[in-house]
């Protein structure tokens, strides 16, 4: 007990001390505040001020009305967000779980369930104010927001269409699911040998210092409402996160959630080891039945996931909802063929784990890219990451227990660079959209291939650095791994005290 | 008396238990059991990661019998459980002590 208090003592100085150094940093700049939904008048500097609850700020602005949320999108972003959280629990439980040993399936099922639930807190807390509201750098948000300070139910935040909004706290819910189940996708990598207590406070330090500024850093921006002329859409910019500054597309979070959270599942694998017995023991997934349920748990909610991030009920949205259909179905059969070829059987767990490669491919081109875009995209993502679990991982000999790395995150870079091909018009690609001008704007292949590189680079290094930082102060504060009797004896009986099946 | 053990393929079962039934055998034991011999093992595959699973699920059935019954019961179990191909499994045949049906107390022939 006095260890579980000291522990809880630790994450809310952590916390407390992070959002202490933020205020600070905030207080020092120019008060410069605007919210998602922020109209910004014409002539503003980015000093200009204006919240989601005072929409007539604008004096500026011919007093159009306030957009008010439309009814259809609102319903949609409801169920949307139902979905994402339920690829959280029970999707990606089952799926990873069904893939563990029978004695470390409820200790899976137990960290995704958890990390669900305490980063779901932290997100009202702090997590969404300094995700996505603006800060005096591009990197974190501000405080504007803490504890959702200031929300109400008619406060809106902004889509991607000029003039339309939705409830800002159903935009800050949907954020909620990606925000918990990013860091729920590394367990994957250090499954069956880490200690519950560890595994959260890591999640805790990773959530508050790579998830949030990455999602700053990639999503967060004023809206289109603010891209009036080319001087409000430079100034509009500036305010941006640094990612999106660079211009880089990350349609539902390639970059965000699949990278960073590969990127932080490699290092711990690095970090933490082997797990004792690897190649000597049989390791085969105990249940490949479950491992399907919760793939196609996650298929199902990836619609939320992927339409969702439309924000709005409309014809992008059946387009997202088309290529995110496709390219799954390509990258499972594309994955089956290969493994069918090369290792003469075609495998359930592979064609799950093909569906999933598909669906982290998409995730950030399904907005940008054509039906048969996705289709490719599903083709040439499975082969790729087949390479990398099947040899990469034995050659370099990390144990990556269940190919978070290999799938998420090689996945992730190959989606978000090809996102950057394929958004080409001339390839079916929807182009990139220019708000100032209000049409597609001319395509450059090399400028926004080095966009792209940009947002992987960045989260790459960022994330890599955070977790070994973060994964380091746990193991001197409460140690990583559990003993060897424990790993032997499986985490559910001694660190849960239960057992996943009586039989 | 004889007790007779038999390892066969699971899906056997049930053919093997009527062609007992039928020449006049009246108690039989089962159980879920796995192991190896000349068929050895087979090889899984999971994302690449191979392994050699060597014990085989096979369904192990004891009974106890008067020796008369003998030799039929080893042509029923041979004819019913074979398939022809390896892995049919085996029988064993041990001389049997004493019996007791713990109810009555009867003992011998008369408790089978």
């Amino acid at each position: 007990m006095k260890k579980i208090l000291s522990i809880l003592a630790l994450v809310t100085t952590l916390g407390f001390g992070l959002m202490g150094n933020t205020f600070a940093e905030d207080a020092a700049a120019p008060a410069a505040t605007a919210a998602p939904a922020a109209a910004m008048p014409e002539a503003a500097a980015p000093a200009a001020a204006a919240t989601p609850a005072a929409t007539d700020a604008a004096p500026a602005v011919a007093a159009a009305p306030a957009p008010v949320p439309n009814k259809g999108d609102t319903a949609w972003m409801i169920v949307a967000t139902v979905l994402v959280l339920m690829m959280c629990v029970p999707g990606l439980g089952l799926f990873y779980g069904g893939m563990v040993r029978q004695k470390n399936m409820l200790s899976v099922l137990m960290q995704t369930f958890m990390i669900t639930c305490v980063l779901g807190v932290l997100w009202a807390v702090y997590g969404y104010s300094i995700a996505f509201t603006q800060g005096s750098t591009p990197f974190f948000g501000g405080l504007d927001r803490l504890f959702l300070a200031g929300m109400t139910p008619d406060s809106t935040a902004a889509t991607y269409s000029k003039g339309v909004v939705i409830p800002e706290y159903i935009y800050m819910v949907f954020q909620l699911t990606f925000a918990v189940i990013t860091p729920a996708l590394i367990v994957g990598a250090f499954a069956e040998r880490m200690k519950f207590s560890a595994m959260l406070l890591f999640m805790i330090l990773w959530f508050t210092f790579s998830y949030l500024p990455i999602a700053h850093m990639v999503w967060y921006w004023t809206g289109p409402d603010a891209y009036t002329s080319a001087a409000a859409g430079d100034a509009a910019n500036a305010l941006a996160g640094f990612i999106f500054q660079k211009g880089a597309l990350d349609f539902a979070g390639g970059t965000v959630v699949h990278i960073n959270a590969g990127i932080a599942g490699l290092v711990g694998a690095l970090v933490l080891g082997k797990r004792i017995g690897l190649g000597k023991e049989s390791m085969a997934p105990h249940s490949v039945t479950l491992t399907m349920v919760g793939a196609a748990l996650l298929w199902v909610g990836w619609f939320g996931f992927n339409v969702g991030s439309n924000l709005e009920a409309n014809g992008a949205a059946g387009l997202v909802f088309a290529n995110t259909l496709l390219a799954t179905c390509a990258a499972a059969s594309s994955w089956m063929f290969v493994e069918w070829f090369f290792k003469g059987k075609p495998s359930m767990l592979g064609a799950a784990s093909g569906a999933v490669a598909g669906l982290v491919a998409i995730t950030p081109a399904c907005g940008f890219v054509g039906p048969m875009g996705s289709i490719v995209l599903g083709l040439l993502v499975s082969p790729l990451c087949f390479f990398f679990v099947t040899k990469v991982k034995s050659m370099l000999g990390y144990d990556d227990s269940l190919d978070v790395f290999g799938v998420h995150c090689v996945g992730g870079i190959f989606g978000a660079l090809a996102t950057g091909v394929l958004v080409n018009p001339a390839l079916g690609g929807t182009g990139v959209y220019d708000y100032v001008a209000n049409k597609v704007a001319p395509y450059d292949m090399v400028a926004q291939l080095t966009s792209q590189a940009w947002a992987v680079g960045t989260t790459l290094v960022w994330s890599g650095v955070v977790a070994y930082i973060a994964y380091k102060i746990v193991d001197i504060l409460i140690g990583l791994r559990v003993s060897e009797e424990v790993e032997r004896e499986g985490l559910d009986t001694s660190e849960h005290g239960e057992r996943a099946y009586h039989m | 008396m004889k007790f007779v053990s038999a390892i066969i393929k699971p899906f056997k079962l049930d053919e093997v238990r009527e062609a007992l039934s039928n020449i006049g055998v009246q108690g039989i034991t089962v159980t879920e059991v796995k192991g190896f011999g000349r068929q050895k093992g087979h090889t899984e595959l999971y994302r690449g990661a191979e392994y050699v699973v060597d014990f085989l699920p096979k369904v192990k059935l004891e009974v106890a019998i008067k020796d008369e019954l003998l030799d039929q019961v080893v042509d029923a179990i041979e004819k019913s459980a074979a398939t022809g191909k390896i892995g049919d499994g085996k029988v064993f045949v041990f001389n049997l002590e004493q019996v007791y049906r713990i109810r009555t107390g009867e003992t011998g022939i008369e408790a089978l």
